[in-house]
Formats: C-alpha cells, sequence, structure tokens
C-alpha cells in the first residue's frame, strides 16, 4: 500500500479504492433519528417528552381498544362479558350501526339511500374528475332529481315534473335569447317559476292517473344519521359554491342595488350564529310560509345551511378575484369575450383554484356543522347517540358512540382534503 | 447639433412592397375628450387613420398614451367626441362594442397570456367561443400564426414555461387568431431583455410588411424611424405634433418634441 510514497509530486494510484460502507452513524435510521429527532439538547428533550405523552396516551387507549367485546346485546353484558378489566364496548355499534347510519328509516327500505350512495360517487366522477367522459355529466345532472326519488319515494312525476321545470327554463332562454339577451335571462327564471306553480302539480296529477309509478313515501322525520349528513352536506356543498360564486360578482358587479343586496346579505349571514339560522328554519319559515303549506323541515335546513356557507364562499372567492391581476379582464375584453364569457373561461377558474383551499375550508366547517341539526330535533349521528342511550339496554355509553360517529366525519372530511390536495396539484400550470 | 443615428435593432432587410396605405379610413376620432375624475387625462383628440397605416405614437410617461389607444377598443370608456372603428361608432351600445373589439387585436405591455391555458388553448379561445370556428380549425389557424411568430414548438406549454419574448409573441399570435383588421399595441417591447426586443420587433416589421394597420405605443425610435409612416407625439393628453418619420426626428417642430427627442435618444 505505502510504496507509492515517493518525494515527486507525481501521483498515478495503482490500485483503486473499493466502495465501502459508510460509517455507522451516518447510516439512514440512526442518521435520520440524529438529525431529526435528537440534534440537540432541547430537541432531545422534546423528542423524550412527546415520547412519554405517546406512551401514555397508547398504555390508557391501547390495552381499552384491544379489550373490545363486539358481540353483546347491552352495556351490561359488555361489563359481564369483560369481568372487571378495562375495555370498550363496540357492541353498541354491532348492535345500532344501521340506526347511526339510516335513522329510523324503514329496514325493508335501505337498499334505497344505499343505492342513492352509490349512485352519488357514479355522479360526482365526471364532475370530479375531467378525464373522465363527459357525456357521464348528463347522469350528474339528472342525480338530484333520481337521488330525490329514491330517499323520499312518492309519485315518480313529482322529480320528473320538477325537472321539466329546468328544461323549460332553459328552451326559454335559447328562444328568446335570439331576440334579446337581458330578456332571455328573465325568461330563464320565469318560465320554470310558472311551470312549478301552474304546471307541475296537473302534470304530476294526470301522470300519476294514466301510469301510477314510484316508490312508498318515506316522511322526513325517519331520516337520521349520516343519511341526514350527507344529504344535507352534499346538497348544502353543491348548491353554496354556485350561490356562493354569484355572490362574489354580484359584490364586485357595478350595478349599485345588486350590489347592494349582495353585501347586505354576506353581511347579515356572516354575522348571524348558523345555529340561529337553524332555529329560524325550524320556527319562524312557517309563519311567513302561507298558512297550509307544509314545507319540509329537512328542506328548511338545506337552504339555511346553504346560504350560511353560500356567504362564506362568496368571500372566499371574492378573494381569489382579487388576486386576479387587472391584466386578464383587460385581455379577455380585448379578445371581445363578453362578461360570462370572460368569467367562465378566463377569471373564474383562476379565481376558484386560487381559493380551492378557502373553498374547501368552507364545504368541510359545513359538513361537520350538519351535526348542528340536533338542536331542531334532527336525529344526526350526535341525535342518535342520545337515542341510543336513552334505551336502558346501552345508558351509559359515550366513547365507543363517538369514536365511530368521529371516525365516519373524519374519513369524508379527509377524504375532501386529499381530492382538494389532488385539484391543487393537477391545476398548477403557473410554474413559479 | 448633430442628430445620432437612429438604429433599428434587428439586422434585416424590410420590404415595403405591400406596405401601402389606402384611402379607406381605418380609424376616425374626431374631438375627443376624456376624464378620470376631474383629471384631463386626453384633451380633443383628432386622429385619422386609414387601412394600412403604421402610426407610432410616443410621448413622455403619463401623457396618456395608453389611455389614447385603449380608448379605441373601449377598455376605457371616452365622454365628448367620436371614434369610428371600421364604420362602427363605439358608444355604450354593447353590440357595437364587442363588434370593434373582434376586429381589431391589442397586445399589452405585460402579455396578459391566460396562465391557466396552455399555449395553444390560449390562441384558441377567443376563435372559438368568438367567433365560433370549430375547434378543430381554430387549431390549425392557431398554429399557422405561431409558426409565423415562429414558436410553434410550445404549443403545447404554458405561458409560465415560456421566456419574456416568447410570451409576447404568444400575446401577438393570439391577437392574429383573430384576424383583425387593426393591431394596438402598448409598449410590447418595454417589459424585454434587448434580446427579446429584437425577437418581438422582428415579429411586428413583419406584420407591417403584411400591410396590417397598427398603431404602436412605443419607444423603440429606431423601429419608428423604418417601419412607421406617421409618429404622433403626446404630452399632456394632447397631440403636440405628428409627421412622417423622417421629417418628425431630422427636423421636429415643437419645443416639447425637441425636448423629448433629445432625451430619448440621448445627447
Ligand atoms: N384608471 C385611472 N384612473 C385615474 N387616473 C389614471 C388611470 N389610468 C391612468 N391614469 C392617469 O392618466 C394619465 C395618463 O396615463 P397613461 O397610462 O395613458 O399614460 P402613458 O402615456 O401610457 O404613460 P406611460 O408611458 O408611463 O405608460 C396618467 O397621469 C395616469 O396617472
Ligand atoms: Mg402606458
Amino acid at each position: 500500500m505505502s510504496d507509492t510514497s515517493a518525494p515527486s509530486v507525481a501521483f498515478v494510484r495503482d490500485q483503486m479504492i473499493p466502495e465501502q460502507t459508510p460509517p455507522l452513524l451516518e447510516k439512514g435510521a440512526i442518521k435520520w433519528l440524529r438529525e431529526n429527532l435528537f440534534s440537540g439538547w432541547l430537541n432531545t428533550i422534546l423528542t423524550l417528552a412527546s415520547l412519554a405523552v405517546i406512551w401514555w396516551s397508547l398504555a390508557a387507549i391501547g390495552p381499552w381498544l384491544l379489550n373490545t367485546v363486539w358481540n353483546a346485546e347491552s352495556l351490561r353484558a359488555c361489563r359481564t362479558i369483560l369481568d372487571g378489566a378495562s375495555g370498550a364496548c363496540f357492541a353498541v355499534i354491532n348492535d345500532r350501526w344501521h340506526q347511526l347510519l339510516f335513522g329510523f328509516y324503514p329496514t325493508q327500505h335501505y337498499w334505497r339511500p344505499v343505492l342513492t350512495f352509490v349512485l352519488m360517487i357514479v355522479a360526482l366522477a365526471p364532475v370530479l374528475f375531467t378525464g373522465l367522459p363527459r357525456k357521464a355529466l348528463f347522469f350528474s345532472a339528472a342525480y338530484p332529481f333520481i337521488a330525490y326519488h329514491l330517499l323520499w319515494g312518492g309519485s315518480l312525476w313529482f322529480p320528473v315534473g320538477a325537472a321539466l321545470g329546468f328544461v323549460a327554463g332553459y328552451v326559454a332562454f335559447v328562444l328568446v335569447r335570439k331576440v334579446n339577451g337581458l330578456a332571455a335571462i328573465f325568461a330563464a327564471v320565469l318560465a320554470p317559476v310558472f311551470w312549478w306553480m301552474f304546471m307541475a302539480g296537473p302534470f304530476d296529477s294526470v301522470m300519476s292517473s294514466v301510469m301510477p309509478l314510484g316508490l312508498e313515501f318515506i316522511r322526513s322525520d325517519r331520516f337520521g344519521g349520516f343519511l341526514i349528513s350527507l344529504v344535507i352536506g352534499v346538497t348544502g356543498i353543491s348548491l353554496s359554491l354556485p350561490l356562493g360564486i354569484l355572490l362574489a360578482l354580484g359584490r364586485q358587479s357595478d350595478m349599485v342595488l345588486l350590489k347592494s343586496v349582495c353585501v347586505i346579505f354576506i353581511e347579515f349571514i356572516r354575522g348571524v350564529p348558523l345555529i340561529t339560522l337553524l332555529f329560524t328554519a325550524s320556527l319562524l319559515l312557517n309563519y311567513f310560509l302561507p298558512p297550509g303549506t307544509s314545507f319540509d323541515l329537512i328542506l328548511r335546513v338545506i337552504i339555511m345551511v346553504t346560504l350560511f356557507a353560500a356567504a362564506y364562499m362568496a368571500e372566499v372567492i371574492r378573494g381569489g378575484l382579487a388576486a386576479l391581476p387587472r391584466g386578464q379582464y383587460e385581455a379577455a375584453d380585448a379578445l371581445g369575450l363578453d362578461y360570462w364569457k370572460a368569467q367562465r373561461l378566463i377569471i373564474m377558474p383562476q379565481a376558484l383554484k386560487i381559493s380551492i383551499p378557502g373553498i374547501v375550508n368552507t364545504f368541510i366547517g359545513l359538513f361537520k356543522d350538519t351535526t348542528l341539526v340536533v338542536f331542531i330535533g334532527l336525529l344526526d349521528p350526535i341525535g342518535l347517540s342520545n337515542a341510543i342511550r336513552a334505551d336502558t339496554n346501552w345508558n351509559g355509553i359515550y366513547w365507543e358512540l363517538f369514536i365511530f360517529i368521529g371516525a365516519l366525519f373524519f374519513v369524508f372530511c379527509f377524504g375532501i382534503s386529499r381530492y382538494s390536495m389532488y385539484l391543487e396539484r393537477k391545476l398548477k400550470t403557473d410554474h413559479r | 447639433m448633430t442628430k445620432p443615428a437612429i438604429e433599428l435593432p434587428v439586422e434585416r432587410e424590410i420590404n415595403t412592397s405591400q406596405m401601402k396605405v389606402s384611402d379607406e379610413v381605418a380609424i376616425q376620432i374626431t374631438g375627443m375628450n376624456k376624464w378620470f375624475g376631474t383629471f384631463h387625462v386626453l384633451r380633443d383628440i383628432d386622429i385619422t387613420v386609414n387601412r394600412g397605416e403604421r402610426i407610432v405614437v410616443c410621448g413622455p410617461s403619463g401623457s396618456g398614451k395608453s389611455t389614447l389607444i385603449r380608448c379605441i377598443n373601449r377598455l376605457e370608456e371616452h365622454q365628448s367626441g367620436q371614434i369610428i372603428v371600421d364604420g362602427t361608432e363605439l358608444t355604450s351600445d354593447l353590440k357595437n362594442i364587442d363588434k370593434v373589439r373582434s376586429e381589431v387585436g391589442m397586445v399589452f405591455q405585460h402579455f396578459n397570456l391566460f396562465p391557466h391555458l396552455s399555449i395553444l388553448e390560449n390562441c384558441t379561445l377567443a376563435p372559438i367561443w368568438v367567433r365560433k370556428t370549430p375547434r378543430k380549425e381554430a387549431e390549425e389557424i392557431a398554429m399557422h400564426f405561431l409558426e409565423k411568430v415562429k414558436i410553434p414548438e410550445q404549443a403545447l406549454k404554458y405561458p409560465g414555461q415560456l421566456s419574456g419574448g416568447q410570451q409576447q409573441r404568444v400575446a401577438i399570435a393570439r391577437s392574429l387568431c383573430m384576424k383583425p383588421r387593426i393591431m394596438l399595441f402598448d409598449e410590447p417591447t418595454s417589459a424585454l431583455d434587448p434580446e427579446m426586443i429584437k425577437e418581438v420587433l422582428d415579429t411586428m416589421i413583419a406584420l407591417a410588411e403584411e400591410g396590417m394597420t397598427m398603431i404602436c405605443v412605443t419607444h423603440e425610435m429606431g423601429f419608428a424611424q423604418a417601419v412607421a409612416n406617421r409618429v404622433i407625439f403626446m404630452d399632456q393628453g394632447q397631440i403636440v405634433e405628428q409627421n412622417e418619420p423622417r421629417e418628425f426626428f431630422n427636423n421636429p417642430k415643437s419645443e416639447r418634441t425637441q425636448l423629448f427627442l433629445s432625451q430619448i435618444l440621448g445627447h
């Protein structure tokens, strides 16, 4: 080895150095630990303290979870099986999961909400993932009516009549647009209203007498559990986004009247707690509506939740709009795009992209806020957990129910959050 | 006092064979005034632009050059006087505004490309949605103009991936895809490095050679000298002097023009 030690500066290697393993300290796991957890005395203390906390929590919860009783018909039976040991009694979920999911929806009709849920995934897919065939959007458009019919049932011709209202609006818009743009918008609003007020009812009764089709009608007070959270949450989410966009645009508008209506609406809704709006929905709306109209409580709640989320949404989107440089509007104008085309093709895609985190915040907030409906007597999962405890069999059981409910909410909210991250990555085209 | 030579930063011969000014009027502005609040930005502007003219507008900062050309496609509203573009008078009538805008292309200082759309989509958007051109055809037109501005290979990239000069050429191509009869340029090169200025000027010269009616706000005096058939000098919202370029540069009449030229050409 040492025969290269000639006194000259010239150097020729006559033996290559073989690859060596790194010293132990620099190796993967230990290196990582040193760098991330024990890089200094403060970090070391924090690491040890965190480990202690994790250990304690696991020591407290672990045995309780591992020692779960899955089969028992009451809390007392659970305790007998556990025989004094600490253990969870998830038997309550086993016993009552159908109530937590469906409320008091008739058991023989469970297939209806399940089918609605499956179809919801089918309907959402083309909306969420642009790679799917665009034709599938027709099903997405029809889905609300299908879902209504599946969940509530009644005459098939009622949702068909409601859907025809939208068709009427569209036809009116297309016909009148050739004459005048503004009149076309009026026609598009008036035609469906006219249809719903005067034609939809007779249409329903005539068609029902000719061809009585339909599912058994299920009253709203049988709805409960996650079914109700999803119905309110999903409807609220899908309605609050477009409404929020319109409100944000209205707030930016040059038309003073429109602008002040939007500002007042947004500020009013944001200034009032949701629970007040829900009480309003459950009590006051009855006074305002003409006597004799029975207005479904779930529908009222959906309206309130939607309005509430829309006000927040409008502000989130306004932030996105404000972040767009003026040049984008000018370029759109200079190319001859009219207001709506510019909004749809240039402004909104960018503003919404900027606002994704805020929009998703609002969505998740809305979904979790659906649990507030327990205060106006709707049996959402929390309400049902109370109902389950009211049964002497399960009197005194808390944690297991809340863990189950929490886990289900978490799955949905986490899913929304992951989707939004996927979307942000996909839409990232600015390469900044 | 000897005048410094005004040089075109582009080494190329200019082919003037198609650069003809016709008798047909393209833009007629008469007695036009505009205020921002109480500030009188444009005062009594009278300009007639014939088809095929290449006009360079120059003047000190804040003199109202941008405002003037933005009035021509109604990005700014004028309060009195008349602007007639291609026989259509600009009033608050939205139909007229849309008509004018679809015949007048505009290129901005900061490009204003749509960052969420690819280069190709930037170019096909307006033809598809405003002109109702079928997508296939719109894409062919877009590729044609992208070739003209010499960047067809960038068609599928996004604006954020291009250099400033390339972005500005895309912006020019995007306007051309609407087959405009008039092009407005608002300092198209002033946000660019010298190397990129060349490529954009080159594109503009090519456009002039084809006989496009152009109004350019620019401080590229070489471009004005070589391409323009008329130079308009503005100060404090009014037209102070206009002349054909040789006379304008060699023999400016007004003191303001002389001062401006001496500043910008650097003695
Ligand atoms: N939206 C606006 N509101 C109020 N004042 C404005 C507005 N836009 C421009 N101005 C004012 O009008 C005057 C003319 O502006 P303009 O942008 O037309 O100048 P310019 O000649 O293009 O200048 P530059 O060479 O710096 O681009 C300036 O004094 C400017 O401050
Ligand atoms: Mg300017």
